[in-house]
C-alpha cells in the first residue's frame, strides 16, 4: 500500500510546550499522564510564554526541564509558597504548582491551605498516589488504612497513624478556592475528564478568578508492588471508595 | 529600615508577627501598596521565606524580617534562596535565646548568621548597623550587595535598635525599573529559551561544579566588600572590638577611657562575614590586648581569635540573658586588662 504524506492529517504529537526531554517516571506510572495533560493544556490555552511551573520534590523534581515554560524547583512542601511569591510580583504570569500528597498534604500543609484560603490565583495540581514514590514507597498520609507500604509494613493502622487526609475536602471548607475537584486516571473516560478539569484550572486562573485545585487519584506501580494493569483495578475499586470522584467546588 | 527597603527598590515584603520586629511587618502592610508592591503576611516564617524565594526567582527585589527564632525557621529557605543562587534582604532584630527566650536585645545569633545556619556549604553577606542611621545606609547596601553577588544577604540588628527611635536623612529614591536587568529571571519564556531557578543536581560531578563556582564568588566577597570602623585605633594600645548596638556603647567607652589617659581604639566589624581579619592582623602587631565585647557568651570573639592568634592577648567579656553592658561596664573591663 503507497501512502501520500501530503494527505496524512496529523491528529495526535507531543505537546509543543514540552522539550524533547524524557520524564524519569517508572513505566505504567499515571505521572506521565497528567504531566501530558497539563503541557497540553498550556497548548491550548497559548499560555507557554507566562508560564511558570514550581516543582516539588519528588517524582516530579525535575519537571521545568521537560516543559518549554520557565520553572522553579521548590523546597519540599513549600510550593504553594513559592507560588505566591511568583505572582504576586508579576499576576500576568501563569503559575501552577504540581504536588504529590507527602510534598501538598503532610509537610505542605500549612503552605497548601493557606495559599488556598487567601485564594492566590494559582492552580495546584495535586498528584495522590497513597504513598512517598521517590523515596521508596514509604506511608502518605493519604495511605489507605489497612495498605501496606515500607513504613507500615503490616498496614497503615488507624489507631496509630490515623485515616487517609481528603485533601479536596478540606480545601473545599474555605471560602476562597474558586474550583476544587477530584480526578482520576484508570480509563479512558476518565482520562477525558481529568483533562478537561485541569483545562478549566488553568481557565479560571487566565481569567484572574483565583485559585484552583485538581486532585488527581494516580498509581504508584513500582511501589505498590503491582503490574500497571493491576493498579488501574486498584484505583478503581478501592481507592475511589475512600477519595469519591467529581467537583467540589465550583464557583467558575 | 523599613523605609529604607523601599528606598532601595524593594517590591516585595513577606513576614510573620514577631516581637521586638512588627514595626516593619506593620510599615510594609502600609507601605507596599502604596507603592505598588506585594505584602503578605505569611502563615508562617517558613512560608514568608518561601514567598521571597519566589519574588526573588521572578525577578524583584524582595525582603523579609524577623527575629531569633523565626530566624531559625527561615534557615531551610535562606539555604535554598543560597543555592538557587537568589538576591534577597532578611533582617534579623535579634532578641535573646536560645528558644523563646526573651525580647530584650542579644548577639546570640552570630554563629547562626556568619556560620551557615542552614545546611550546605553556603556563605550570607552578614551586615551589622549600630545606630538607626548606620541601619538605613546598610540595608540599602544589602539590596546591592544582594543583586550584585547573587547572595541573600542578612542584616543582623538587635531589640536595641529594633525600639529606638532616631532622626535619619533618607538618601534619594531608587527607580526598580531603572536597576540593571536580570536575565536569569522567571518572566515567561518568551522568545528565549526558558530560565530554571534550581538549587538539585543529582549528578555530584554537576553539583561539584555549581558550587565550586559559587565558591569562587564568595572568594570575590571577601576580597572586595569587607567594611569596619575604626575609631581612635592610630595610636591605641589597646582596641576594643564590637559590632551593632555594643559598638555605639563602646564608642562612650572609648571617651571615657582617653580622658583617663588610656589609649583605647575600638574596631566596628560591620560586614560580619566577611570578617576583617585583615585589619585586626595588623592591629594585633600594635597593641597588646584586643578585648571582644559581645551581648553573647563569646561568638564573634572566635572570628577575631582567628584573626589576632597569639599575637596579642584575647580577653572576652560578655553580658547574657538580654543584658546590655553599660560605657562604663565595658571600661571597667579595659581598665582590667591595662593593670
Amino acid at each position: 500500500m503507497s501512502v501520500n504524506a501530503d494527505k496524512m492529517v496529523r491528529v495526535f504529537e507531543r505537546p509543543r510546550s514540552l522539550t524533547d526531554a524524557q520524564f524519569s517516571y517508572c513505566p505504567g506510572c499515571h505521572h506521565g499522564l497528567v504531566t501530558r495533560i497539563v503541557a497540553q493544556t498550556i497548548d491550548e490555552l497559548g499560555i507557554q510564554d507566562r508560564t511558570v511551573i514550581v516543582a516539588p520534590v519528588g517524582c516530579a523534581v525535575t519537571m521545568y526541564e521537560w516543559f518549554r515554560c520557565d520553572g522553579i524547583q521548590a523546597a519540599h512542601g513549600r510550593a504553594c509558597a513559592v507560588a505566591t511569591g511568583i505572582k504576586r510580583v508579576n499576576p500576568n504570569l501563569i503559575v501552577f504548582t504540581y504536588q504529590g500528597d507527602g510534598d501538598l498534604a503532610a509537610i505542605g500543609t500549612a503552605e497548601s491551605i493557606h495559599a488556598a484560603n487567601r485564594g492566590e490565583n494559582i492552580t495546584v495540581v495535586f498528584i495522590n498516589n497513597q504513598i512517598y514514590g521517590m523515596t521508596g514507597g514509604q506511608m502518605a498520609p493519604t495511605t489507605l488504612v489497612g495498605q501496606r507500604t515500607t513504613s507500615c509494613p503490616d498496614g497503615r493502622n488507624a489507631q496509630l497513624a490515623g485515616y487517609p487526609i481528603r485533601f479536596a475536602e478540606m480545601i473545599a471548607q474555605l471560602d476562597a478556592p474558586v474550583y476544587v475537584t477530584r480526578q482520576a486516571l484508570y480509563d479512558q473516560k476518565r482520562i477525558m475528564a481529568a483533562s478537561r478539569a485541569i483545562k478549566k484550572a488553568f481557565q479560571c486562573q487566565v481569567e484572574g478568578k483565583g485559585y484552583s485545585l485538581v486532585e488527581v487519584l494516580t498509581n504508584c506501580p513500582t511501589n505498590w508492588r503491582m503490574s500497571p494493569a493491576q493498579s488501574n483495578s486498584h484505583l478503581m475499586d478501592e481507592v475511589v471508595r475512600a477519595f469519591p470522584l467529581g467537583d467540589l467546588v465550583d464557583r467558575d | 529600615m523599613a523605609e529604607a527597603a523601599i528606598c532601595a527598590g524593594c517590591r516585595a515584603y513577606f513576614g510573620y508577627p514577631i516581637t521586638p520586629q512588627n514595626e516593619i511587618l506593620e510599615y510594609m502592610a502600609a507601605r507596599m501598596p502604596a507603592v505598588g508592591g506585594a505584602f503578605v503576611q505569611a502563615e508562617s516564617e517558613v512560608a514568608a521565606i518561601n514567598m521571597c524565594y519566589g519574588a526573588s526567582a521572578a525577578g524583584v527585589r524582595t525582603m523579609t524580617s524577623s527575629s531569633s527564632p523565626g530566624i531559625s525557621l527561615k534557615m531551610e529557605g535562606i539555604s535554598y534562596l543560597a543555592a538557587a543562587d537568589l538576591p534577597c534582604v532578611i533582617i534579623n532584630v535579634a532578641r535573646g535565646g536560645p528558644g523563646l527566650g526573651n525580647i530584650a536585645p542579644a548577639q546570640g545569633d552570630y554563629f547562626q548568621a556568619t556560620k551557615g545556619g542552614g545546611h550546605g556549604d553556603y556563605r550570607m553577606i552578614v551586615l551589622g548597623p549600630a545606630t538607626i542611621a548606620e541601619a538605613i545606609e546598610i540595608v540599602m547596601l544589602a539590596f546591592d550587595l544582594a543583586d550584585k553577588y547573587r547572595v541573600p544577604v542578612m542584616v543582623l540588628s538587635d531589640g536595641m535598635l529594633g525600639q529606638m527611635m532616631e532622626p535619619i536623612k533618607l538618601a534619594e529614591p531608587v527607580d526598580p525599573g531603572l536597576l540593571p536587568a536580570k536575565p536569569w529571571a522567571l518572566t515567561g519564556a518568551s522568545g528565549r529559551r526558558p530560565n530554571a531557578v534550581t538549587s538539585y543536581a543529582m549528578d555530584p560531578r554537576d553539583l561539584n561544579r555549581i558550587n565550586t563556582k559559587r565558591q569562587t564568588r564568595y572568594r570575590q566577597i571577601e576580597e572586595k566588600e569587607v567594611r569596619y570602623r575604626e575609631t581612635e585605633t592610630s595610636d591605641a594600645t589597646i582596641v576594643v572590638v564590637a559590632y551593632g548596638t555594643v559598638a555605639r556603647i563602646a564608642r562612650t567607652t572609648v571617651k571615657m577611657a582617653r580622658s583617663q589617659g588610656i589609649k583605647l581604639g575600638l574596631v566596628q566589624p560591620i560586614t560580619l562575614w566577611p570578617f576583617p581579619y585583615a585589619p585586626l592582623r595588623a592591629l594585633s602587631n600594635q597593641v597588646n590586648t584586643i578585648i571582644t565585647v559581645e551581648m553573647s557568651a563569646g561568638q564573634m570573639v572566635e572570628d577575631v581569635r582567628l584573626a589576632v592568634c597569639d599575637r596579642a592577648e584575647t580577653p572576652f567579656y560578655g553580658e547574657l540573658g538580654g543584658l546590655v553592658p553599660t560605657p562604663k561596664d565595658i571600661l571597667r573591663e579595659v581598665q582590667r586588662n591595662v593593670s
